[in-house]
């Protein structure tokens, strides 16, 4: 038993065509609609439980938040945005880096800060569901 | 031996979807030993004879074998009434329903290929509809649709080809 390609390629009618360019077209359309939440839209920043500033990713930004500790510094790129420095002693805020994802979160405890990104739709919290 | 009182006479139908399920049952426990990237996405070789069923036999037998299928690879693959299980059999009656639909389709336009697609979608929707529902109550399990989406296309795709070739390349319609 050979198998030759156009021996495969005859099982292929003019509508199977049809059906399998609208799966693929499907596949596209899903990808759009159910992979765009993970878009990162908007950085809130918080301080002390506090809304402070809710800014667009569209275009470049820098804030200064004030906490107990001192100055919090929070950078805003296009689509990205990250907590630039931190007077909290371990830094894990800051070494996060660059958060690019709806619902990132980089909290600094000690110094009362957080900024997390947001989406269109919000998305669950990990921390508290 | 006491003869049983109860006669269950055998018909050449129920030979051969005893027969079919067999290749079936076979084909779905050699699949489950290939390791997959991903829960759920799965060739579904099993689909392959479910096909062959359908354009020899018709829609009733279809789902005889495809059922059987279901039931047995399960039983044999330890996964009867385990989440597996459910998934599979939402999978395999709205893939059925969708092909009760679809083998309507004009053949000369649509062969096994479509078929083999539209009952991959199917099985997709079924068993993202019992995951949604039951497994993981949580709008998360939508984030891989698109994967599955494509798993569908590809495998459907490849299924219908092999159904195709095989019905093409079987001897003529006879007793099994």
């Amino acid at each position: 038993m050979k198998l030759a390609w156009h021996e495969w390629r005859a099982g292929f009618r003019p509508g199977d065509a049809l059906v399998v360019g609208g799966g693929l077209l499907a596949c596209v359309l899903f990808a759009l609609v159910f992979w765009q939440g993970g878009v990162a839209r908007w950085a809130e920043v918080r301080a002390g439980g506090k809304v402070v500033a809710r800014l667009s990713l569209d275009q470049p930004a820098k804030l200064n938040v004030d906490g107990p500790l001192g100055r919090t510094e929070v950078h805003i790129e296009p689509g990205r945005a990250r907590v630039y420095s931190d007077p909290g002693p371990r830094q894990y805020c800051v070494l996060q880096g660059w958060l690019t994802r709806a619902g990132a979160v980089a909290i600094c405890a000690p110094n009362e800060v957080s900024l997390r990104l947001l989406g269109d739709t919000s998305t669950y919290d990990t921390l508290n569901y | 031996m006491t003869r049983s009182t109860t006669e269950l006479p055998v018909t050449d139908a129920d030979v051969r979807i005893a027969r079919y399920a067999a290749a079936a049952i076979a084909l779905s426990v050699a699949e489950a030993a290939i390791p997959l990237p991903l829960p759920g996405v799965k060739p579904g070789l099993g689909n392959i004879i479910t096909l062959v069923v359908l354009a020899r036999w018709g829609w009733r037998e279809a789902a005889w074998v495809a059922l059987l299928r279901v039931f047995a690879a399960s039983l044999v693959l330890g996964q009867f009434l385990a989440p597996g299980f459910f998934l599979s059999l939402s999978g395999a009656v709205i893939s059925l329903a969708v092909l009760a639909l679809a083998r309507h389709l004009p053949a000369r336009w649509f062969g096994p290929v479509s078929h083999s697609v539209l009952a991959a979608f199917g099985h997709f929707a079924g068993q993202i509809l019992i995951a949604r529902l039951w497994l993981v109550p949580h709008d998360g399990i939508f984030y891989l649709v698109p994967v599955f989406a494509l798993a569908a296309v590809v495998f459907g795709t490849v299924n219908g080809l092999v159904a195709d070739y095989l019905l093409r390349h079987a001897p003529p319609r006879a007793g099994g």
